[in-house]
């Protein structure tokens, strides 16, 4: 087969940053086709070359096609990790595997989900939202009723202000890409602009601030500037082109593109324009790092803009030296992704990262970069900077503002502090495996 | 595409009637917009009226200043038995801690980035203690406590943790005057967003 045919050269590909990493464009303009050469991470040990036979499953008709389809049976391993499963009265964490999913929208069943009480089976029939307080016409919503208004679509990432958290470890927990940042998804909302609703409802002038609550069991609630509400702020219906998940807010969630996800409230059922903020639960206590002199941040509001590896990462093996495709997704707040530059010494040499058209504001974009691993040592790293001119800082920038914990996080459910976005390293062995360092 | 002079005369008279009616109808429609005030730019503006009063029964917002409180008040002497029945199961005797977070105590936050967060050593207002607990308490029944359960409740773990005196009623005046410890201890992380 195809390994007696001549392999196409590839020594001269152009060669952009130390320990190999290729020009982002290598294989665009080498000529060769190098599809055949790329090797891929595996979960296992991958089988040897043999001669090819038809598999049962070619030679009888398949099985019948469900009306709600589902992934592969051999994609049961593809699952969120669930900090809850039995629904203890705490709350609940449902991780997005980022290692075993590509692109850049995050399937529905795979969106991460933080509950604090579960999700409630809200009947959409009897839902009601309501917008009251500092308007001229208190209004009240039903689902029908918002499906018959002007609908907008946009791409948006959702992350929990504690995703990452970990990071503030002062020794780095021994875990992989779902673990450390799985509390991110992007998917693409449909819903109506929320200050459609607020222009009909009439702003009192005095309103400053709205409170969002849910129609979940602890009445959630946060405080949002009028500011945002009225940028680009949404009363969402629709997710990935299907009715929002019930995790994930059904029937509608107010979606705030960029901002805290804890902001963006889910089972939306009250809107209250008031002239100052509630100092909830949520946004006085949980939400609010302390940071190493004692003072804390209050209303923090943006997720900033923040870089990963996804390809590889702890738990994908490296199936022997030759050609990868390093690859991960960049996000935020402050506008579209503008650059991804990846290291793999270290942070010694960077090479500039392919970008995923189309590079949408407040939406992942997935970088990617050839690299010929040469078998030894590595360590992966990525940098992003968004079209604002934000740069995501470096670990030690991040931990001289914001601190680290004094002894080792070992609990992977932990959340010793909030809003990390500074790089991740992954390092590689010469067996191939990959381990999250510090550098 | 070949038209009569009658039939071009006939549509210009039809279109011109239909400019008039579109512009009868459309100034029709804004007269009636401005006059009941519901007609918005962006939207169809189909939202139901829904009076305060009907909102009511959801309306359980309390803002910093004591805007939102109910009538009612508690002692902590009264919040103290309620806190046994129907607290204590969770978060502990007295609120010491249990399987939900402890409601008395706490290390200074000079402790380190991920000291624990607790009314006393956190919490910036008195008012996010009523607020959380009559939203949200008790877990498994939330919104069964009465106002005035809220208040002893709020009364018992401010003095517990020596906010209040052992006496001090909590009440829509009293709450909002409590000073907590923590209360000028933030900083907002972006100051030009906040409005």
């Amino acid at each position: 087969m195809s390994h007696q045919q001549p392999r196409p050269a590839l020594d001269h590909l152009e060669i952009a940053a130390g320990n190999g990493l290729l020009h982002r464009r290598a294989f665009l303009t080498s000529g060769a086709t190098l599809a055949a050469a790329i090797t891929g991470y595996t979960l296992s040990e991958t089988a040897a070359a043999q001669q090819l036979t038809d598999a049962p499953w070619s030679t009888k008709p398949g099985v019948p096609i469900p009306e709600y389809a589902t992934p592969s049976s051999f994609e049961k391993h593809v699952v969120r990790t669930l900090t809850n499963p039995r629904g203890e009265p705490r709350t609940q964490h449902a991780r997005t595997p980022h290692h075993l999913v590509n692109g850049t929208f995050t399937p529905n069943g795979l969106h991460f989900v933080i509950s604090h009480s579960g999700a409630p089976d809200i009947d959409p029939a009897q839902h009601r939202l309501v917008i009251h307080g500092l308007v001229k016409r208190p209004l009240e919503f039903t689902l029908d009723t918002l499906g018959r208004y002007p609908m907008v679509s946009r791409m948006a990432f959702v992350e929990c202000g504690g995703n990452s958290a970990t990071l503030f470890s002062n020794e780095p927990l021994q875990a992989g890409v779902q673990t450390l940042h799985g509390l991110v998804s992007c998917a693409e909302w449909t819903g109506v602009m929320l200050s459609t609703l607020l222009e009909e409802a009439g702003i009192d002038p005095r309103a400053k601030w709205l409170i969002a609550e849910g129609a979940d069991s602890l009445a959630l609630s946060r405080s949002v500037p009028m500011s945002k509400a009225l940028d680009d702020a949404m009363i969402a219906l629709y997710q990935n082109g299907e009715r929002i998940m019930p995790g994930n807010g059904y029937p509608m969630r107010l979606l705030l593109p960029g901002w805290e996800g804890n902001m963006n409230v889910k089972w939306l059922r009250r809107i209250k324009l008031v002239d100052q903020p509630g100092m909830s639960y949520y946004e006085a206590r949980t939400y609010a790092p302390i940071l190493p002199n004692g003072k804390a941040y209050q209303f923090y509001f943006l997720q900033e803009v923040k870089s990963f590896i996804t390809h590889p990462s702890p738990g994908l093996k490296m199936s022997g030296p030759g050609f990868y495709e390093v690859s991960g997704i960049a996000y935020s707040a402050t506008g579209p992704v503008a650059k991804v530059t990846v290291s793999a010494d270290g942070g010694k040499t960077w090479a500039e990262a392919a970008l995923q058209e189309p590079r949408l504001s407040k939406a992942f974009t997935r970088f990617r970069l050839p690299w010929k691993w040469d078998g030894g040592p590595a360590v992966l790293q990525s940098r992003a900077w968004d079209e604002a001119g934000n740069v995501q800082p470096t670990r030690a920038e991040v931990i001289a503002r914001r601190g680290q914990t004094k002894t080792p996080v070992t609990n992977p459910a932990a959340f010793p502090s909030q809003h990390y976005n500074g790089p991740t390293s992954w390092a590689v062995d010469r067996a191939g495996e990959v381990k999250h360092v510090y550098v | 595409m070949c038209t009569s002079k009658r039939t071009v005369h006939a549509s210009a008279v039809l279109a011109s009637r239909f400019v008039f009616m579109f512009v009868f109808m459309f100034g029709f429609v804004f007269m009636f917009g401005f006059m009941f005030g519901f007609v918005s730019a962006q939207g169809p503006g189909l939202g139901h009226p829904i009076s305060e009063a009907d909102v009511a029964a959801w309306d359980i917002s309390i803002l910093p200043d004591g805007t939102g409180l109910p009538p009612g008040s508690g002692t902590s002497e009264q919040g103290s038995k309620i806190f046994a029945a129907k607290c204590a199961v969770c978060h502990g005797e007295n609120g010491k801690g249990g399987s939900a977070a402890a409601l008395v105590g706490g290390q200074p936050l000079t402790s380190g980035i991920e000291t624990t967060k607790t009314v006393a050593n956190f919490w910036p207002y008195a008012t996010t203690i009523f607020d959380f607990t009559r939203r949200a308490m008790p877990w498994p029944r939330p919104r069964t406590l009465t106002s005035e359960e809220v208040y002893a409740l709020t009364a018992f773990i401010l003095s517990e943790n020596k906010i209040i005196g052992a006496g001090d009623v909590m009440n829509a005046q009293t709450l909002p005057k409590v000073r907590m410890p923590n209360r000028d201890g933030f900083i907002p992380r972006f100051p030009e967003r906040i409005p």
